[in-house]
Order: structure tokens, then sequence, then C-alpha cells
């Protein structure tokens, strides 16, 4: 497994992400007690995450569907603008930076996405996707580098360079995202974010992307952050794991006390919930569903759904606490009953 | 006992402009009742048209070449059309992964769930109804009555695809097709859909067919499994002793695969290459080229299926199984 420093490279201090969908002025006309006025439908995605990932760590986000964790990705990597909150690149604030100031980061952090056939443009040939990136961050760059660097990025992500003046379709699953990963590569980035980049494919497939990932962050050092709902993938890549749920982070630790001694009650209901080869169990069964993100409940977010909540849960939001092998947020755990 | 269903030699093939390939190759299968069948594979290896062929749903240019399929001990497969509907969505129901395409999102779920009933029942209005009730609430769907005039995007995924499932249990059939019913779900969703189905089959009597690429789901939920690959079973016995001791090479990579298998942060074992696409499948066993097993024989002679172990019916498609191969 990779050994990652204790420098971080990326640090989120109380990320928000909030979106307006109330649509046009019409759209935001209400009436209450008997007056007309306006009101906005905002969806809170992001609300108030912190933490840090070392170089050479691979630290995975985890949670369920609408938990915020691809808008957290979007924002590291500036696709979006957080509300408020800050983002440090190496020690240097990037969340509030201008698109000029920002192209060197950029070039610094990359993103893969989950979907190979939507991710890559069907019109470009291998060549092209992968000497985009390359020519943008390097204007003036010679063709006979461009050409070097392509046989070398997609020798390493086991596509024959051969194959360069093909178009994606004629390409399988795996090896698209094979060329989506070389497509991150070639800017020599330091920090990757993937969002889900094996969902799409098939089992004997995703060992094989997977592997390439593992491969190519020891060979360059690379920093992960690694989206994903699958959680038995997640145990295998991960040095640390952050759970969310509705926008909060629940519990962050490193891999394998997560799996081992989960402890806010969401971990484990997640973690319960796994089909696991030849076990039969029992699930932990959540009452209800998950709140929307536009009427956030008060107090704890999860404590519609939690078997142990109380009146303090209703009323006192938790804060993130210390707890010996990593943090958790729940008023159960602090008080020591859980 | 008399098998619910029993599918003989079966062979589908789709007739191409670039020539006819077979994407069911002599499939023989048979579930007993009340027995929750897994069939497993990769994109391509045929689990779904093997689905689609059981409820006659193979369309142009797609036809069962050869081979039959007793339901109940008649040969649904020689039905006509007219005949086969009395037994689609009536004695055998499906349930499809994407529950938001299987709704029809301009009518309410009550209409579209007596609908269903009035379409293989004599039965008023409110007798439909009625059953449109009682089946919600057998998938513990809370308040039925309210839920009943709602449309379909007024319900999460996970209540979106209990309905579904209560549209399939309407006429209390004998047989479910699920395919790939968890996958468009969250982990936690999906226990509760896994749970559910287990139950059902269990107080309704019902047999399942649950085709999914999920290893770790077929584990859960079924006695038995099938394996496919390129078209063909290549093995198939109890789930607990696939799971545990798979014959056939492919299984054993399948499973050697998952992250499961290994310390965190080891390198994943991969099968290598991939699956042959229908139009050149390899001649003698199917998985021969990504074979790390194979033989001389294996090029040249397809595999027929043979006992791993007679006692529990674990049997595999492989020439070391059956011995003509040494190990």
């Amino acid at each position: 497994m990779n050994t990652p420093t204790s420098t971080p490279i990326l640090s989120l201090k109380n990320v928000v992400k909030h979106f307006d969908i109330s649509g046009g002025l019409l759209e935001k006309l209400h009436f209450t007690d008997g007056r007309l006025g306006l009101q906005s439908t905002i969806v809170q995605a992001v609300n108030g995450v912190d933490f840090d990932i070392l170089e050479g760590e691979t630290l995975s986000v985890v949670g369920e569907s609408g938990c915020g964790k691809s808008t957290l990705a979007r924002c590291v990597v500036g696709l979006h603008k957080p509300n408020s909150g800050e983002i440090y690149f190496r020690g240097e604030r990037i969340d509030h930076l201008n698109p000029k100031a920002m192209m060197p980061y950029r070039a610094r952090m990359q993103m893969v996405f989950q979907d190979p056939y939507s991710s890559l443009n069907p019109r470009m040939t291998v060549q092209k996707t992968l000497e985009e990136p390359l020519k943008f961050h390097n204007p003036g760059i010679r063709n006979g580098e461009i050409k070097d660097r392509i046989d070398e990025v997609m020798e390493q992500v086991g596509v024959d360079p051969l194959w360069a003046l093909r178009y994606p379709h004629e390409f399988s699953g795996g090896q698209r995202q094979r060329v989506s990963i070389a497509r991150a590569l070639m800017v020599d980035p330091a920090f990757i974010v993937a969002d889900e980049p094996i969902s799409a494919l098939d089992v004997s497939v995703q060992a094989q992307i997977l592997n390439l990932l593992m491969e190519t962050q020891a060979k360059r050092g690379l920093s992960y952050m690694f989206i994903s709902h699958d959680l038995s993938v997640v145990r295998h890549i991960s040095n640390r794991v952050a759970v969310m749920y509705l926008g909060k982070l629940c519990e962050l630790t490193d891999s394998e006390s997560l799996y081992n001694t989960p402890r806010h009650p969401y971990t484990k209901a997640l973690l319960s919930a796994i089909p696991q080869l030849g076990v039969k169990k029992s699930h932990i069964r959540l009452k209800g569903e998950v709140p929307s993100p536009i009427n956030l409940p008060t107090g704890c977010i999860f404590h519609g759904r939690c078997p142990y909540a109380d009146e303090r849960c209703i009323r006192e939001i938790p804060e993130v606490r210390d707890c010996g092998t990593g943090i958790v947020a729940c008023h159960r755990v602090e008080e020591g009953s859980l | 006992m008399e098998p619910i269903l029993d599918i003989k030699n079966l062979d589908v093939k789709f007739a191409l402009r670039t020539g006819t390939v077979t994407a069911i190759d002599n499939l023989s299968l048979s579930l007993a009742k009340g027995e929750r069948l897994g069939i497993v594979g990769e994109s391509g290896a045929g689990k779904s048209v093997m689905g689609f062929s059981i409820i006659n749903l193979i369309r142009k240019p797609g036809y069962i070449a050869n081979g039959s399929i007793y339901f109940r001990g008649e040969e649904i497969s020689r039905y006509s059309e007219e005949e086969i509907r009395a037994i689609r969505g009536n004695r055998i129901s499906t349930i499809f992964q994407d529950p938001m395409m299987a709704l029809n999102p301009v009518l309410t779920i009550g209409t579209q769930m007596t609908e269903a009933i009035l379409a293989h029942m004599d039965m008023t209005q409110e007798e439909a109804e009625r059953i449109a009730l009682e089946k919600l609430a057998k998938v513990h769907i809370p308040a039925p009555e309210k839920r009943l005039n709602q449309y379909p995007h007024e319900f999460s995924g996970g209540m979106r695809q209990r309905i579904i499932i209560a549209i399939s249990l309407l006429t209390d059939p004998d047989l479910i097709i699920a395919d790939e019913p968890t996958t468009a779900l969250d982990v936690t969703i999906q226990a509760e859909i896994m749970d559910l189905l287990i139950e059902l089959c269990e107080s309704e009597g019902m047999s399942l067919i649950l085709i999914t690429h999920d290893l770790g789901v077929v584990s859960e939920v079924t006695e038995r499994i099938a394996v496919m690959y390129a078209g063909r079973v290549i093995e198939t016995g109890p789930t607990e002793a696939i799971i545990k001791n798979p014959q056939h090479p492919y299984t054993q990579g399948l499973l050697k695969a998952l992250p499961e298998s290994r310390t965190p942060g080891e390198p994943l074992y991969q099968i290598p290459g991939m699956m042959p696409t229908l139009t050149d499948i390899p001649p003698g066993c199917a998985f021969n080229p990504r074979c790390p097993m194979r033989g001389e024989i294996c090029i040249t002679k397809r595999p027929e299926a043979a006992f791993a172990d007679e006692h529990t019916g674990h049997m595999a498609a492989c020439h070391l199984v059956s011995g003509d191969l040494a190990s």
C-alpha cells in the first residue's frame, strides 16, 4: 500500500455549497399569510465540510445519492465555486481565484469521471483527447514532445499507442476509462479527483482499473480523492474514509478502523447494508427516507432515521469531535453511550 | 418434484446483416417451486436475453432457434402471442432495473396498478383497488390509500422499486424474473429490497430468477446460481458451493477479482483479456483464450456440463471438471 506523508496537499475549511433552484421571478412568487412575497428554493448540497487530504494519500468520500459527495468533488477542482469556506492547495488558497490565476492549479489537479461513454468526446480521436490538455497548459510545446508524451502515458495506462488515431466508440468501457485516466495524467498532476470511476464497469474490468489507479499512484506519488458508493472497493484502496450524509461529514477515520469499529450510527447502517459473499446477515433497517436537502432537519441531520436519537439530537447540531482513531459527529458517541 | 420452469437446450439467435449470432447457446436450466435462482455474468453474457426468452419477449431479428421452455409442465415456447399473454405479466412477472422507466410518469400509481389487474382478471374497479392496496401494504409502503393517487415522481427511488414489486405481485404470480432490480439503488435501499424479495418468496411460495452482475447480492438472496459466459451457462449449483468452491476457471477469476478477496492495498487479480463479442466466439471452450489452465482439448472441443458434486447438483462446463484435461 502507498505510504502517505503528513503534509496536506489539499485542505477544506468549512466548505458550503448551496444551489438556488427557484428559477425565474414568477416561480419565486409565493403566498404566505395572505401576502404575496418572493421565496427562493435552495438546495443545501454541502453544509460545512472540513478535512485535509495528505500528500500521497487516498481519501475516499462515501455516502448515498444526494449526500453531496460529487458536489464536494467539483468544488475541490474548481468546477463549482463554494458559497463560503476555504479550499487550500499545498497551502495556497484557491477557491476565490479568478480563472486566469487558477490556471496553474488546474494542471496540478485533474478529474476522472464516472461514465467513460459520456466523458470522452465522440468526435475526437484518442490522440486529440490526450493532446488537448497538454497544449492548453503548455502553449508552444513541440509536436515531437507531444507525441512522446502521448505514447508514454498510453503505454502506462495499458492502451496500445498504435490506437491513438481511433475514436472512443472503437473501445470497450474499460479501455475508455483507461483513456480518461490517461487524459488526467497528461498534464502530470499531483492530485486526482475520481468521481465513481469504476461504477459503470463490469467486475473483472473494475479490478483492472483499480489496479491501474493503485499502480499509477505508487509510480507518481499521486494523491486521490476517491468518490464512491461501493464500500468494499473503498476499503481496498483508501487510507482514510470520509462518510457523508446530507452534505455533512458524519465520520472520518482510517479505513481499517472504519470497517472494523464504525462509530456513527449511519456508518454502521451503511456497512451492514453491503452484501457479503457467502454470508447471510441481517441488515440494520433505517426508519424513513433521506430528507430533502431543501428543508434540512434541525439538530443532527440524521436524527429522523437514527435508532439512538433523543431530544438533544433534535435540538442541537453535533460538533465534529476527535474520538481517538478519527472524527465523529454524534452526540451519543460524545456522551460515550455508543 | 416437478420443476415450475424447465428450459431445455435453448438456442436464441439474432439474424443480423453481418450474419447470425448466437446469444443463448444450448442453455438448460430448471427451477423448483419457491426456489430462488441467480443468473450471474458480465455485460453481454446473455443474462437478460435469457430472461426475455422465458416470457417470449425476443423480438426480431432475434428468434428462438432451438430447444423448449416448459412452465408448469406446458411448453410455453410454442405458445402464440395471444396464449403467452395469459402467462406473461400474470403467472410470470418481471421487475426491471430502472423503476422510473418502468412506470408511466403521467398516470397515478393507482391507475397503473388497477389497469394491470383488470387486464388479467375479470373484476370490478373496487375489487381491483382493494387488491392494489393489499399489495402495497405487502411491500411495506406506508399509508397506501394516500399513495394510490400519487404520481411516480412523488416517490423516491426505493419506493418506486417497491411499487414495481407490488405491481408484479398483483396477479399472485408463480415466478418473478428480476433483472438487476437493485443496480440503480443505494446500498441501504438495495438491502431493503433484497430483504423484501426473500420475504415475499418465502411467504407467497413464489419462485425468483434474479439476474445480476453483483455477486454479493446473489449470494445473499439466492439458493442456486447459474454463471453465464458468452451465452452459455458455464457453472451451476448451490449458491454456497459456487461462492466457496467455484469449479470453472471463469467463476474462480470473477470471485478472485473482488476486492474482498485480497488484503487492502494489494493488487487485485485480473482475468486477462475480455469477453468475446458474439460475432467471434472462439471454438471449443468460449473461455479458452483467457483461461490460465487451458489445454489442447479446450481449443478443439467444447466442454459438456459435468458434475463436480453429484449430490448437490454442482456442475461446470470445463474439461478440468469432466476429467478430459489433467489439472
